[in-house]
């Protein structure tokens, strides 16, 4: 009788302290949340205009690389052409919007077109092996850039889109008019928030469980019960439509897409970003976006252009290097280090 | 024009196919598909570059020695990179899991590039073409004897692998190391020793393809190697990856189609080809031509 009572008063301690934790990662996710709704209007009133437009750019590779996380990270497939599901989303958006269909419209439509082309790629493609289907997803990328290359009557070639005198209808949100930096990065931030939400709550859902499951072991996921094409599936698609809407957003920000912006070297580089800043999880994620686009893009104005040159190459070194020494990147994800290491001696 | 495209096609096949082997000689000692082998051709195109650009003076007699000079530095310079970088980004990987070596060779193949972007520069450079060229007409077909040159030399180099992997000791090593490593270590084999002997032919091949590639096209770059290298990887798995036969077959064969295309349809369609055949590849028949469907084990 007596253990019991102790027991339980343990209980309401542990249980007490978890709440007091519980409460602190509150305030730090509030505060974090409230200097980024209220640091870039300072620096916009300060004139630091650079800051703001580089916040933009890191704001949306992170909805890239959130939504990429979701099939490299957690489900272990290598997708070596997802900026190809960001021209998809791109060349939509501006497609529609440049007859006068307004962005709230234009992207559903982008986000419905880019999950609809990823689940036809993904119908054939994920049956197969994971360096392979690395190698088939590389060639799709190419293929999309060199279709939007080559088709000139649709996409203008290499020139780019909007062509001369055609215009991208404005984002309206009833009677705010989003055209300069720091309301983009407002938006940004809300699509952004939206898309870490759903990831995060996807990580922790039944979904999120079998595909980590999948991941360790394709076989034995199948034989509990999982039904693995299928929420292969739905991890491929529902990343490539982050992919779209972060096209859809970016070409109505920025004004102008062409072909060259949606290379191999990009889909690379954001693998690289997870990679390097922990796979299967989401603030590793943001954290290699801002270590490889973030802190070079502020560095650009102070080291000059040429850094922009070899920063590639210091990129190739810490993707060796880090695969290497800490192959799980630098935020390691709590799932993956709580993994059963076991060494695979084959006879 | 049929005749003609061919002749392009077996031109374009041979140095597909040098390069394919060394994907497919990785592939199937380690069963990792060796992205920055790309590099290691364009490196070995640089070295070439770099050897004839520094002979100032070509009497015609001395002309053969040149180029055998500028091919084996070239292939040795490509293989000992090759050998390098299994040494530096794969070899402390070999127990992970199967995507991690993937992503240090793609690590290793951005830094090569942007090497040699930094270093050599990011313009084009004009192959010096010291080669005498002369046309012969066979009926109304056009062949250079650059293109000759060119087939005749891989198909030699194809005959010398081929005669090496099936009748030396260390050709038989190779194939033993490729079924299981494990057992041929406790036959007392060498498994890096070997692993590093295929890096460096497949990287050897790969800077002599590069070489040739120079020559034909006449004009070499830092990214060259990315595109040719998804080709060359094409036909690889269009042969069957793993399979040294089917690599030589899968290049000829990817070549020919290739040239086809770029003469029957359009130019543009000549690169938008080799994906399509690639992915029509993996889906349909992913083991290849000559390669042997693995049933995975448990």
């Amino acid at each position: 009788m007596k253990n019991e009572i102790k027991n339980y008063e343990l209980k309401i301690k542990n249980g007490g302290r978890r709440e007091g934790r519980k409460l602190k990662i509150w305030i730090t996710w509030i505060i974090s949340l409230l200097l980024l709704i209220i640091l870039p209007l300072i620096g916009y009133n300060c004139g630091n205009y650079y800051a703001i437009h580089v916040a933009g750019l890191v704001g949306i590779y992170c909805i890239l690389c959130v939504g990429l996380n979701i099939t490299v990270g957690y489900t272990g497939l290598l997708d070596l052409g997802f900026m190809s599901f960001c021209a998809i989303g791109a060349y939509t958006a501006v497609l529609l919007s440049i007859k006068g269909i307004p962005f709230w419209i234009t992207l559903p439509i982008s986000l419905f077109l880019g999950g609809f082309i990823r689940y036809l790629l993904g119908v054939p493609v994920l049956r197969l092996r994971g360096d392979y289907l690395a190698i088939v997803t590389l060639a799709f990328g190419e293929i999309v850039r060199l279709i939007a290359n080559n088709f000139d009557w649709l996409t203008n070639g290499p020139k780019g889109l909007p062509r001369v005198g055609e215009k991208i209808a404005e984002i309206r949100l009833f009677s705010l008019v989003f055209n300069d930096d720091l309301q983009f990065y407002y938006l940004i931030f809300f699509f952004l928030a939206g898309t870490i939400l759903i990831s995060y709550r996807l990580e922790h859902s039944r979904i999120g469980r079998a595909l980590v499951a999948i991941r360790e072991d394709e076989l034995a996921a199948g034989l509990s019960g999982i039904n693995v094409s299928q929420i292969k599936s739905i991890a491929f698609v529902l990343s490539g439509m982050f992919g779209a809407l972060a096209g859809a957003i970016y070409v109505h920000w920025i004004g102008f897409i062409s072909p060259e912006m949606f290379t191999f070297r990009e889909s690379v580089l954001l693998v690289s970003m997870i990679v390097i800043g922990g796979m299967g999880n989401i603030g590793g994620a943001i954290l290699g976006v801002i270590l490889l686009v973030g802190i070079p893009e502020i560095l650009r104005p102070v080291l000059g252009t040429k850094f922009v040159d070899y920063r590639m190459l210091i990129f190739g070194m810490i993707m060796i290097v880090v695969i290497i020494f800490r192959p799980e990147g630098i935020l390691r994800s709590k799932r993956r280090a709580g993994e059963l290491k076991i060494k695979n001696y084959e006879l | 024009m049929f005749f003609e495209q061919l002749v392009n096609g077996l031109t374009l096949g041979s140095i597909y196919a040098l390069f394919a082997l060394g994907y497919t000689m990785v592939y199937g000692i380690l069963l990792m598909i060796n992205f920055a082998h790309s590099e290691i051709f364009m490196v070995g195109a640089y070295i070439g570059f770099l050897v004839l650009f520094s002979i100032l003076a070509f009497p015609p007699q001395f002309l053969p020695i040149y180029f055998l000079l500028c091919f084996i530095l070239s292939m040795l310079g490509a293989g000992l990179l090759a050998v390098i970088v299994e040494r530096i980004a794969y070899k402390p990987l070999r127990k992970a899991s199967r995507l991690t070596p993937l992503i240090s060779a793609i690590g290793v193949s951005i830094f090569l590039q942007n090497l040699i972007m930094l270093t050599v520069g990011a313009q084009s450079k004009t192959y010096p073409d010291k080669l005498p060229i002369t046309q012969f007409h066979f009926f109304d077909v056009q062949i250079s004897s650059l293109q000759i040159f060119i087939f005749g030399l891989s198909i030699l180099l194809m005959i010398i692998l081929n005669i090496f992997v099936s009748r030396t000791k260390l050709g038989k090593a190779m194939r033993a190391v490729a079924e299981n490593h494990t057992v041929s270590q406790l036959m007392g084999i060498n498994v890096n020793t070997i692993i590093s002997l295929v890096f460096l032919i497949g990287g050897g091949l790969g800077g002599i393809a590069g070489v040739l590639n120079g020559l034909y096209y006449g004009s070499i770059k830092y990214n060259m190697g990315f595109l040719l290298g998804i080709k060359a990887f094409t036909a690889a798995v269009l042969g069957g990856i793993g399979n040294i036969k089917g690599a030589m077959v899968g290049g000829f064969i990817l070549g020919i189609a290739e040239a086809l295309a770029a003469g029957y349809i359009s130019s543009e369609s000549k690169d938008i080809i080799a994906f399509v055949i690639l992915i029509l590849v993996l889906l349909f028949r992913p083991a290849g031509i000559f390669g042997e469907e693995v049933t995975e084990k448990i």
